[in-house]
């Protein structure tokens, strides 16, 4: 793998590894399935473009976007706690509807952002050529992104969310208002993915319509891979697996556009990941019996002799 | 433990085991999604290439990755392809070139099936490009189609258009629709339908409204192209294509360009880089050569007679 493939798998995973932390916070912490985010992905992405387009200072046309996925969340949330809709039902009619809107905010289907200026133009303007300057700033921001998370997660509004998601009747019992705590999880989480797709488009050099299709998937095989290679045992740990796990998918793409030796063609890319997250959901079972088997448990040896 | 860094020695390996054959040139061609017109543009490419001494396994390295309709693949795609540096990067539709070119700034891109290059800023303008970034536009010329449909059918004053929204090209097509039909005193419906499952639906919806159907070069349509020609047949609604494969599968007749010639447009641009040429001063090209296409079968079921100066006109003939 040359290096500027490999820094652009980093830069894809780095950007993705804000998806996955906002799938963990909607998928993990609320245990609510939320598909929201194949619409809030564009959506960031459609907000910024446009704005970047008329003119509008790229880091505040970013934070607009923030808000925006925020809001898409409040609505699924607000399916969900006030007309009772069920979780996943009301993410997809979110999701349907948000097709639609992002459509009407670009005005057309996709929106080109090369030449424009860009939350990157600043790093590049110092002469870092950019397959650099990306994927360093972007390390940054996801370092940034998870500490804090880690922060909010350990807070008593964190632990409030996470005993919703955990028991919801419990934390009602507790005198917890689990509806805010599921309105400002599901804010939260989609405005992350909605500063994700912006920033991705603004790497990409344009926004599509299309640009939010399997990021639900993309962000499941994340934080399910994730923890299946480092053990959430700890918020650190867990929120550290959902970054590792996008780098991993990311690799295991490259890997699949780099082996066509081994005869893995890009087109295979749809069977790796559901391998890749098959494995994922069967290895902690079988991690222990492996590890004995490799240290030589005396049991194992004795059934081969 | 020792398993886990096991595993990552073996795909750390796999990653650096990738040598490179020795070739003369190499092209790296790069598509959105796999689709037959998409396919015989590269096929287009490829010919042009073999024909003029440049074959694949000989002297040109020839590298192929489809982004299956993802844009974070097609991003992982370009970067990788750039990292190849091959002498020249062909992109195929929109979202795949903008990925390259946003990727590099010095290895010479040649962009394919891409209907507005300038709106999608790969290009400041067709004349003279100046920078890495040159290619073939597939812009429908769509007045010529609607001067077509009303010679065929000189009755029609309702123009169903079938599109998916969410593809830019068709949303130009339609625009230029648009731009083209006030004069001609033709009203314009749409049939918007952002799924493939979804046409059968959005052409019965335009039933009773217009006189006839136009489906321009959507992939979406086309793609459910049969749904359209059963609505045409059924309801004796003439159904009018822009490209010449769709006249195969049941329109009545197509002034339109086939995307392998596209591709061998595309292909003789490659090569003129390959011999030396900058990409900047090769102009952007549209298509050059349009064909007549007609099916008289479908046209007699849609309840159309073809006139026979169009049939003697015409470059084919389907049965």
């Amino acid at each position: 793998m040359s290096l500027i493939a490999f820094l652009g798998t980093a830069e894809t995973g780095l950007i993705f590894g804000l998806v996955a932390l906002g799938v963990y916070i909607s998928f993990r912490v609320l245990e609510f399935p939320d598909l929201t985010v194949d619409g809030s992905f564009p959506l960031g992405a459609a907000v910024s473009a446009v704005l970047i387009v008329n003119g509008v200072n790229p880091f505040l046309a970013t934070l607009l976007a923030c808000f925006a996925g925020a809001g898409a969340g409040l609505i699924t949330a607000w399916l969900n706690v006030r007309l009772n809709i069920l979780n996943l039902l009301a993410s997809i009619l979110t999701m349907i509807a948000l097709y639609s809107i992002n459509l009407r905010i670009m005005g057309r289907p996709n929106i080109a952002l090369l030449g424009e200026t860009t939350v990157f133009s600043p790093l590049e303007a110092l002469g870092i050529p950019s397959y650099w300057a990306v994927p360093a700033a972007l390390l940054v921001l996801i370092v940034i992104a998870k500490f804090a998370m880690d922060w909010f997660l350990n807070s008593q509004i964190g632990l409030a969310m996470r005993a919703t998601g955990t028991n919801a009747r419990m934390a009602r019992a507790q005198g917890i208002n689990t509806s805010f705590y599921i309105l400002l999880g599901m804010a939260v989480s989609n405005a992350l993915v909605a500063l994700a797709g912006s920033l991705f488009a603004q790497s990409q050099g344009a926004a599509d319509v299309t640009m939010g299709v399997g990021v639900i998937v993309v962000g499941l095989a994340a934080v399910i891979g994730g923890e299946a290679v480092i053990l959430p045992r700890t918020v650190f740990l867990a929120t550290l697996a959902c970054v590792a796990g996008s780098l991993l998918y990311r690799v295991a793409v490259a890997l699949a556009l780099n082996a066509d030796f081994i005869g893995l063609k890009a087109q295979d890319l749809n069977l790796l990941t559901a391998l890749l997250v098959a494995v994922a959901m069967v290895l902690p079972s079988v991690r222990a019996p492996v590890k004995r088997a490799l240290k030589g448990d005396k049991r194992i040896l004795g059934k081969l002799k | 433990m020792k398993a886990i860094r096991l595993a990552l020695a073996a795909m750390a390996a796999l990653c650096v085991a990738n040598a490179a054959t020795a070739a003369e040139k190499s092209v790296a061609i790069t598509q959105i999604v796999e689709h037959p017109a998409l396919d015989a543009c590269r096929k287009g490419v490829k010919d042009v290439l073999a024909e003029n001494g440049f074959v694949e396994g000989q002297n040109l390295e020839w590298s192929f990755e489809s982004a299956q309709g993802n844009m974070a693949i097609a991003a992982q795609i370009a970067k990788k392809f750039v990292g190849d540096e091959p002498d020249v990067i062909v992109a195929i539709a929109t979202p795949s070139a903008q990925a390259v070119a946003a990727s590099t700034d010095t290895i010479p891109v040649v962009f394919s099936a891409v209907t507005d290059p300038v709106a999608a800023k790969l290009v400041p303008n067709w004349e003279h490009p100046g920078g890495n970034v040159t290619g073939t536009s597939d812009m429908a010329p769509v007045d010529k189609h609607l001067q077509m449909i009303l010679r065929i059918s000189p009755n029609v004053k309702k123009l169903g258009v079938m599109y998916n929204p969410g593809e830019v090209n068709s949303v130009s097509s339609l625009e230029a629709v648009k731009k083209a039909a006030g004069p001609l005193g033709i009203e314009v419906f749409e049939g918007p339908a952002p799924k493939s499952s979804e046409v059968l639906a959005a052409a019965r919806g335009l039933v009773g409204k217009v006189d006839a159907f136009y489906v321009p070069t959507d992939n979406t349509v086309v793609s459910a192209f049969e749904a359209v020609v059963k609505v045409g047949i059924d309801s004796q609604i003439p159904v009018y294509a822009a490209d010449t494969d769709s006249v195969n599968r049941g329109a009545i007749a197509a002034l339109g360009f086939n995307y392998y010639q596209v591709g061998r447009q595309t292909g003789e641009m490659v090569l003129s880089i390959l011999n030396g040429e900058k990409p900047g001063d090769i102009p952007v090209s549209g298509v050059k050569t349009l064909d007549l296409w007609v099916n008289p079968a479908s046209a007699e079921k849609m309840g159309v007679t073809l006139p026979e100066g169009i049939v003697k006109e015409a470059a084919k003939v389907v049965e």
